[in-house]
């Protein structure tokens, strides 16, 4: 069974059957990266362009070294500034890349909604990695496989997401993901973060730090956003971490086995502190070395046949 | 003389419903009767049979933006004027967000000098109640009201400072003009794009809560009160603020307000397409605050229904979301949306019509909406159930900005007559 549609958009597009497709097929794409030669055929003479409206490090370089790793070529295109201050629409700047025929474009933009609009103008596929606060279906699928490779399952494992959950793509996403593939989700921060409705997401909301923590068997802590502090969102860095940061003497009450996770980049010492960050349960670098395996598969998925 | 026959007559400022025959004479409405042709019959030159038609007060639409000056690759008072006749509006107020700003008689006289040139119906200026609607210095309204200036209005934003606002208020006073509050507090509001509740929290966008319209909304009504003016709530969008006019009405303040078909026609759950057609200030609202709005059209809180026509081109619409500017074309899908409510039992033909007509003219002061003898031949002729998709490569407007494009509607307007001239016809507009 391919996927449905021949973009990722997000993740509430996704079936059950095409999430766990994505997750298997990364599953056969991690080995290639630990051979001494990391490269397969598989993608040869197709062209992916990494247009990137917002400055990210990881999330492109997981990109680029997934689509290297299938023989692809791979064109970067960062631009600090907006469409508009650029003074060039987004949809002519995609049909601008059209002409020169790629076969993926991968678009990170602070707009929610923003890949749609090349979605819906390209004939090339399109990867959301990452639109304002909707979506960003990659790193919920990291997410997922990276779960799933130590609990063996996702379904009716709980976890907890942390933090900024109004503002953060990664938390909406990672909530469709995890519901889709049976968990139980938890969130929890400042009520300033907490979007209305958001149990109609299916999640729970819990009271408390404590009850987000105890009997999880995942927990995944946001990054806090200082800007976000000028905006009321919450009175000061050390009193975030007091209350809804994940240090060593909150994590007493949790499940022995528990898993932290992050998807970075991470602020030490506020929502996370270092002994966290750095202890046995936490999976941050696994999350990003199975990133590009992840892109790999969905790279493969999307223009590989 | 024009013999309008055999039509349904309905006319809500003398509570008229009745199958009549309208004469008019040198533009003016002489006999609304039975066999008006009877006795007159070599001076009838031009006949119009409205046989299963409405024949209603030319319609009024008291919210409109003609972007001109400034803006005219997004509409002119010329083609406002055509996209108005056409949606059967004979009279329209225009919004002062121009470029320059409607603060000064001279932006008035250019409006009105351009209309009376190039516009094919009657047009009506609001002023500024601030400079530049920069919210820092009462705009000159007694020479905007010689002008020709009815009523003044901030639309596009609220005045922040409400002293100014108190004190723009009883300025208004002197010259008798009515306020027109946009409503909205610009700090609830921040960067939000569309409404607060569940979908925004689905999609990610910024969102606009129901509060930030109805503090204003109380605020402005606080300061009518405290000063007596004359306020008038445009764009009214929530429920809260239907409760909040709904009670002050009950209390015998001078408020009237209104709202715009998109607020009972649409709800927030259409934006996970990101159609930036859909974005609108104040925002479209949830399937409850909707349901309110046709509560408050029905038991008359919401008196008028004005479409806030804000015309937008492709360059502030098909871009991202956020980018958008917010707008939707309304003169020429109004009347088939309203018209809606009619057949969702809502309101009653005439009631619904008393929003179009009498209502906005005793509102603005201005001797229109009536079919009473003596007055204004200013006539829409409407058939309530011819059906029609909406295409928007049809309008009359120079944008095409519509959320409404595709969708199948009942009703519209056959004949638009200004002064007793046939503006539009069988055969669409004559100008």
């Amino acid at each position: 069974m391919p996927l449905q549609s021949k973009d990722l958009l997000t993740i509430e597009q996704l079936s059950v059957d095409e999430i766990n497709l994505i997750l298997d097929t990364a599953d056969s794409m991690k080995e290639i990266s630990t051979r001494d030669i990391k490269k397969v055929p598989t993608l040869r003479g197709k062209t992916i362009i990494n247009l990137f409206y917002e400055p990210s490090t990881r999330t492109r370089t997981s990109f680029e070294i997934a689509g290297k790793r299938l023989s692809a070529d791979v064109v970067n295109i960062s631009t600090s500034s907006s469409s508009v201050v650029k003074g060039e629409t987004l949809k002519d700047t995609g049909r601008n890349l059209q002409a020169m025929n790629p076969d993926l474009v991968v678009i990170r933009h602070s707009v929610a909604g923003a890949p749609k609009i090349l979605a819906d103008s390209l004939s090339a596929s399109i990867i959301n990695a990452g639109d304002g606060a909707h979506e960003h279906p990659t790193q919920a699928l990291l997410d997922a496989f990276t779960i799933r490779e130590k609990k063996g399952s996702i379904k009716g494992l709980k976890v907890a997401i942390i933090g900024d959950i109004a503002h953060s793509r990664v938390a909406r996403s990672n909530i469709h993901a995890l519901n889709k593939l049976g968990a139980e989700v938890v969130i929890y921060g400042p009520f300033t973060m907490i979007p209305p409705f958001i149990e109609r997401m299916g999640v729970k909301v819990a009271r408390s730090m404590d009850e987000a923590i105890k009997d999880m068997d995942v927990i995944m802590m946001l990054r806090i956003q200082m800007e976000r502090q000028s905006r009321f969102l919450f009175p000061s860095l050390r009193e975030y971490s007091i209350f809804f940061g994940l240090n060593l003497d909150r994590l007493k009450d949790a499940k022995e086995d528990v898993l932290i996770m992050h998807p970075g980049p991470i602020n030490r010492g506020v929502e996370i502190s270092p002994e966290v960050a750095d202890g046995p349960y936490a999976l941050i670098l696994e999350q990003v070395t199975n990133g590009v395996a992840v892109r790999m598969a969905l790279l493969y998925l999307l223009i590989g046949k | 003389m024009l013999l309008i026959k055999n039509g349904r007559v309905i006319d809500p400022s003398s509570g008229i419903d009745d199958y009549l025959d309208i004469l008019v004479d040198q533009g003016t409405i002489v006999e609304v009767g039975r066999g008006g042709e009877k006795g007159k019959g070599d001076e009838v030159t031009q006949i119009i049979d409205a046989r299963e038609k409405v024949v209603v007060p030319g319609l009024i639409d008291m919210h409109v933006h003609l972007r001109e000056p400034g803006h005219e690759y997004k509409e002119t008072i010329k083609t406002g004027c055509q996209a108005a006749a056409s949606g059967g509006f004979t009279s329209i107020a225009c919004m002062p967000n121009t470029n320059p700003v409607n603060d000064n008689q001279s932006v008035t006289e250019y409006i009105l000098d351009k209309a009376k040139r190039e516009g094919c119906v009657n047009v009506f200026p609001i002023g500024a109640i601030t400079k530049g609607l920069q919210g820092k210095l009462l705009t000159e309204m007694g020479e905007l009201s010689r002008a020709g200036v009815l009523a003044v209005s901030d639309d596009g934003k609220s005045v922040r400072n409400s002293e100014l606002m108190r004190r723009g208020m009883e300025y208004a006073k002197n010259f008798n003009l009515l306020v027109i509050c946009h409503c909205e507090d610009l700090d609830l509001v921040a960067d939000g794009v569309m409404n607060e509740g569940f979908t925004s929290t689905r999609l990610g966008l910024k969102r606009i809560p129901n509060a930030a319209e109805e503090v204003i909304v109380a605020r402005d009504i606080l300061l009518g009160e405290l000063t007596g003016c004359r306020v008038h709530i445009a764009h009214v969008s929530t429920e809260g603020s239907v409760r909040i006019i709904r009670e002050a009405k009950s209390r015998g303040v001078k408020v009237t307000a209104e709202t715009a078909p998109h607020y009972f026609s649409l709800s927030e759950e259409t934006l996970e397409s990101f159609d930036t057609n859909l974005k609108v200030n104040p925002p479209l609202r949830s399937a409850r605050d909707v349901e309110a709005i046709k509560e408050g059209l029905k038991d008359g809180t919401l008196s008028v229904i004005a479409t806030d026509h804000a015309p937008h081109s492709s360059l502030e619409k098909d871009v991202e979301f956020d980018y958008a500017s917010s707008g939707i074309v309304g003169l020429e899908t109004a009347l088939p949306l309203s018209l809606q409510l009619v057949k969702e039992k809502v309101l009653s033909l005439p009631e619904l019509l008393s929003k179009f007509t009498v209502n906005p003219a005793k509102i603005l002061g201005i001797s229109k909406g009536t079919l009473n003898p003596g007055s204004d031949a200013d006539i829409t002729i409407i058939d309530v159930s011819l059906q029609k998709k909406v295409d928007v490569n049809q309008f009359k407007s120079k944008s095409r900005n519509s959320p409404f494009h595709g969708w199948k509607l009942e009703g519209e307007a056959l004949y638009t007559i200004i002064k007793g001239k046939v503006i539009k016809g069988i055969d669409g507009l004559v100008v």
